[in-house]
């Protein structure tokens, strides 16, 4: 086994991996806050002088950044509380009631979680088209609803499964009605595992492109994925707003994984083990 | 539970079976048939039996569209996994152990922030970085005296696809790191207690304990990030729309282009049909191979 200077290698390595992957990020915040003129002269390397806010303020206004933030976090909250709610649902008949048939459909749920999403955008587009929900933050709920739910049916099926039987019985004999037992019971218990669920279908919500992409066309209902991914590349772009721009996108993706950092390794893995 | 108390939970499935109906089962089938046809998308569609799936055969751009994803496979899946397995290895039995788990975790962090980015922003990230005028990198370059290396990185055919891969495995190494850090702590510390006893090198133990110990992680992670590789749309369309020319043109790229700009449904439908046979096809496979493994 390496001693002494060798195992300080090793470490010195790995930091410069780290910075590597990091290097992005800090290259992108500090040129979001540099004026035009001192990237023209100072290059992306060099330290910003001061605050300038005018890039990230002035790419705000121009796409309405507000109102894109606010698109994703209700259409991300949205699926978030209603694909819970269909999972809890489902996983109810097919963890706990055990209904016939019940590994066909879980197969079926893991089907559609797998499918690529280009093998239903057409027809779902058309739809949405003939029932006037196109350009609408409705449909792309729904479409995620499904889409997150068939994922959560097959996780919360799984843990259902392993529900402790003598707890139902109780509520049973107490006389507690089906629809009872699931919300004054099972739900109450799987609290925990609920939540990590929620917040996954939050951020792999938030993070979805192509559907919104599709179905979000007008300047009211984009999401900032959608936002940013379509202004890429647009000529009246310099330098600092488009490091500006980098710099909204980046910074709410980081913000969630701050404040769900456990959870989110947690349900990485679990994910892993299913 | 007897049977009769069995039947009444099938009326929990019906919200999600209706939802199911409308949003997967009704749009998939709908896309295979509209696959037979031809079909702009307004009008009557036309039935032209196999014939889309004639025309893909011969559709250079079809065939190029593939060995991208097999170029992005390896991009996405082969390489992050590989150097996954070295890292989350070398985090825990050697950096976690001589610098203390706080080292391994921040160390790990810094691997994993990428991956917390939507695709699509990562994309803008790079798209920037990378800009021939303005981009970050060649400026470095530059800076750094190496500025004959400076390159139009997205905007060379000959390049382009090479400069996609590369961003791919920055946002996709931090996936296996976490995982197989996490297996790695199922382990049982004697087995390496032992190994190293016997004088087994690092190497030694990584071969002999850490890989086929952590198999099962290593399936996931391969079955997801290949699916993941197939299915990529977002880092094309935000770096390089398919191009230049059809230089990374990929399967989901193509259809959409075929939906959505050619007003070629039938064509498009095609496409993503053969999509989700490879993607279906391949989980099944891997989950055999799994099976047989465990």
């Amino acid at each position: 086994m390496t001693r002494g200077p060798g195992r300080w290698a090793v470490l010195s390595a790995f930091t410069v991996l780290a910075v590597v992957m990091l290097l992005p990020f800090v290259i992108v915040a500090l040129n979001a806050v540099k004026s035009p003129a001192e990237y023209s002269s100072g290059g992306p390397l060099s330290l910003p002088h001061g605050l300038y806010l005018d890039g990230i303020v002035q790419f705000w206004q121009r796409v309405n950044f507000g109102q894109k933030l606010l698109n994703s976090l209700m259409i991300s909250a949205a699926v978030a509380v209603l694909a819970t709610l269909l999972s809890v649902l489902n996983a109810y008949a097919l963890g706990i009631g055990r209904v016939r048939g019940r590994l066909w459909i879980l197969v079926l749920f893991l089907l559609a979680n797998t499918l690529p999403q280009e093998a239903l955008v057409y027809p779902l587009y058309y739809i949405a088209k003939q029932v006037g929900l196109y350009d609408s933050r409705l449909a792309v709920v729904i479409i995620f609803t499904v889409i997150q739910a068939a994922f959560g049916t097959y996780l919360l099926s799984a843990v259902l499964g392993d529900f402790p039987k003598a707890i139902m019985e109780a509520a049973a004999i107490d006389g507690a009605s089906r629809w009872r037992i699931l919300w004054r019971v099972v739900v109450p218990i799987s609290r925990p595992t609920l939540t990590v669920l929620m917040i996954f279908f939050f951020i792999w919500t938030w993070n979805e492109f192509f559907l919104p992409l599709v179905f979000l066309i007008s300047n009211d209902t984009q999401t900032v994925p959608v936002a940013l991914g379509v202004l890429q590349g647009d000529k009246m772009m310099d330098a600092t707003m488009s490091s500006a721009s980098s710099l909204l996108g980046i910074i709410p993706a980081v913000a969630f994984f701050l404040i769900f950092q456990r959870t989110l390794t947690r349900g990485v893995t679990v994910g892993a083990v299913k | 539970m007897n049977r009769s108390a069995r039947r009444g939970y099938w009326l929990y499935l019906i919200p999600g079976a209706v939802l199911f109906l409308a949003v997967v089962i009704v749009p998939f089938l709908m896309n295979v048939a509209v696959s037979f046809t031809r079909w702009s998308g307004f009008g009557t569609p036309r039935w032209i039996g196999l014939a889309n799936y004639e025309r893909l055969l011969s559709d250079e751009t079809f065939w190029a569209s593939f060995r991208h994803n097999v170029a992005l496979i390896v991009a996405m899946a082969i390489v992050p996994t590989l150097i996954g397995l070295v890292l989350a290895a070398a985090l825990f039995d050697y950096i976690g152990k001589k610098f203390g788990a706080r080292t391994a975790s921040a160390l790990r962090a810094a691997y994993y922030l990428p991956q917390v980015l939507p695709v699509a922003v990562a994309g803008v990230v790079w798209g920037w970085m990378l800009h021939p005028q303005y981009g970050a990198l060649n400026e470095m370059l530059k800076a750094v005296g190496l500025g004959s290396l400076a390159e139009n990185w997205l905007g060379d055919p000959d390049l382009a696809l090479a400069t996609v891969m590369a961003i791919m495995v920055w946002f996709q190494l931090g996936y296996p790191v976490v995982i197989f850090m996490a297996g790695l702590q199922r382990i049982d510390p004697a087995l390496y207690e032992a190994a190293e006893i016997d004088g087994a090198n690092w190497w030694r133990r990584f071969w002999h304990i850490t890989v086929p110990q952590i198999r099962p992680e290593t399936f996931v992670v391969l079955l997801t990030c290949t699916i993941a590789a197939l299915k990529v749309f977002g880092p094309i369309f935000v770096l390089t729309r398919g191009g230049p020319g059809r230089s990374t043109i990929v399967p989901s790229y193509f259809s959409y282009l075929n939906f959505f700009e050619k007003a070629n449904a039938g064509y498009g439908a095609a496409i993503a049909t053969v999509l989700a046979l490879i993607i279906v096809v391949i989980t099944f496979l891997f989950l055999r191979v799994q099976e047989r493994d465990t």
